[in-house]
């Protein structure tokens, strides 16, 4: 620890002699002190959490039926589209600007991210700065892959047109006000810990899931025809690059390049590697049979679990949250094939579960000095995953009514049988291959 | 005994297929294949329309005896016509069938099928 005060202290003593400082101009002071180690991180991580949009696109894009490949890939890459334009336009100002009141950021300088691009604002960061637009893209990477998860759990049965609509709103209405409570000085601000987004990401984008699941209906003979994936092997790889993506998204929530940083990296290293164990063992005692989706599913699992907590427990608990994670996820997953709705690729099952595990469990396996006192902090956790798990599900309620009433979400049963791909976006993902 | 061989949409298949189920006939082959009748359907790449010349189609064949070839065909026309019939359904083939052997037992004719 002793080191850890010394070398910071000695790096702004030699900045501060630089010929930079002498200039005196508005910036300049700021500009010396840039921290090159985590801004060169920071970069770094806002390309890896960027690489999970594809990740996710070629998870999802191997799960559905041939005819729907590409509409399911598109709407991960839609929202890169869409959402990196929100994100620049208000969504930052949203989230990170100052607090109105506790329940919303604001500040017209973040709008159009003008006032971080060059003078005083371009400058982020108390101890360790970086530029403000580093901060900013970072955290836009997150609002991007938060809707695209929610896609998994209506996929094969939506409108295109409807999907964008209804990704713009529910980033505006339900991710912004949730990152501002929890990370940008809302009113949960420093009570909840979510170090990389277990309740802002996960639990509100599984519960959105959930509700569109459940008020869309199932897929087009669902679950009496057999619907296969399409290709397996490209959900392995869009696994594997989820699994790289995520050191970005944990140990790059850490805003530093230091000891907490290889903290979050090793956790989330050793929850991913446990979970997948986890699944497949279960597996084998259940089935019989270790199966690639079920090894692929003890990935996510993991990694959702140690997300919120990838900050604040030490290896020996991101064992335990990969174990228990995976455990809950195996069950949900089971329960809801005996429930019988159609939450398509899981992510109540997995995101918004593991989340849930993660976020509650993570107070039992802090690390010394970490959080506050054990009973606050547990109601602390709950009352972040109470927020989310309500205001995600209920404003989504009101989200989807909307838009299928107006725009149009339910893709109708005559497109659901021809394929999105063609139905919607007028190509075909792969060309002769055998029917599933 | 006849073979009987269908040409349609491939968005047609589950459609047909379970009708085909209704009527107990259950063992089917089915392919995928391409062709051209009086159909178009084109396709979107970066702007351009592309009228490919030959279009994806689903070739479903069927071993039946006589008493179920009018099952068969009533089945696989309820299944696959859209909107009540437009161009582009496909077409069935009736074929006479010689024999049929169960390569498991060796039996020949109307019982193998």
């Amino acid at each position: 620890m002793e080191m850890k005060r010394i070398v910071p202290a000695l790096g702004l003593g030699l900045l501060l002699m630089s010929p930079a400082t002498a200039l005196g101009q508005d910036g300049a002071e700021a500009a010396a002190q840039i921290d090159t180690g985590t801004t060169a991180w920071m970069l770094v991580s806002t390309t890896l959490v960027l690489l999970m949009v594809p990740g996710l696109a070629m998870f999802y894009g191997g799960l559905v039926r041939t005819k729907n490949v590409l509409g399911t890939m598109m709407h991960s890459f839609a929202a890169m589209a869409i959402i990196g334009v929100i994100w620049a336009i208000c969504g930052y100002a949203m989230c990170f600007g100052g607090s109105v009141g506790g329940w919303i950021g604001w500040d017209w300088d973040f709008v159009l991210l003008r006032g971080l691009d060059s003078g005083p604002g371009a400058y982020f960061g108390d101890d360790i700065v970086i530029p403000h637009l580093v901060f900013a893209m970072f955290q836009g990477k997150f609002a991007i892959i938060t809707p695209a998860l929610i896609a998994g759990a209506f996929a094969e049965r939506v409108r295109f047109r409807g999907y964008c609509v209804f990704i713009a709103l529910w980033s505006l209405l339900i991710y912004n006000p949730l990152c501002h409570w929890i990370w940008g000085g809302g009113f949960l601000t420093g009570e909840a810990i979510d170090f990389a987004g277990g309740t802002v990401i996960h639990i509100s984008a599984g519960m959105a899931g959930l509700v569109c699941a459940l008020y869309l209906g199932a897929r087009r003979g669902y679950p009496k025809t057999a619907m296969h994936p399409n290709n397996l092997v490209m959900t392995m790889m869009g696994a594997g690059l989820l699994w790289v993506g995520w050191f970005g998204f944990n140990a790059g929530s850490s805003v530093s390049s230091g000891l907490q940083t290889a903290q979050a990296l090793t956790v989330t290293q050793i929850a991913a590697a446990t979970g997948a164990l986890t699944w497949i063992i279960i597996e084998a005692l259940h089935l019989k049979k270790a199966t690639s989706l079920g090894l692929m599913s003890g990935i996510l699992a993991g990694l959702v679990a140690i997300t919120p907590a990838a900050g604040d427990v030490p290896p020996s608990g991101a064992i335990v949250l990969g174990v228990v994670g995976s455990l809950f996820c195996y069950g949900a997953v089971v329960l809801k094939g005996k429930l019988g709705y159609d939450d398509t690729l899981d992510v109540f099952g997995i995101h918004g579960i593991a989340g849930i595990v993660g976020a509650i469990g993570l107070t039992f396996l802090l690390r010394d000095g970490a959080g506050a006192e054990f009973a606050t902090q547990l109601w602390y956790q709950v009352k972040g995953v109470g927020v989310s798990i309500i205001y995600a599900g209920v404003v989504t309620l009101i989200l989807v009514v909307l838009v299928d009433k107006t725009v149009g979400l339910r893709l109708n049963d005559k497109d659901q049988m021809a394929g999105m791909d063609h139905a919607l976006h007028g190509e075909h993902g792969f060309g002769l291959l055998n029917l599933n | 005994m006849k073979l009987v061989i269908a040409i349609i949409q491939p968005d047609k298949l589950e459609e047909v297929h379970h009708a085909l189920v209704d009527e107990e006939i259950l063992r089917i082959t089915v392919s995928r294949c391409t062709g051209h009748g009086q159909a178009e359907d084109p396709d979107l790449y970066r702007g351009q329309e592309v009228k490919p010349s030959l279009l994806a189609k689903v070739r479903i064949e069927i071993a039946v005896n006589d008493d179920y070839v009018e099952r068969a065909v009533s089945a696989i026309i309820n299944g696959a016509k859209h909107n009540g019939g437009e161009i582009g359904d496909g077409k069935i083939f009736i074929l006479p069938l010689e024999d049929c052997v169960r390569i498991r037992t060796g039996e020949h004719g109307g019982s193998a099928i």
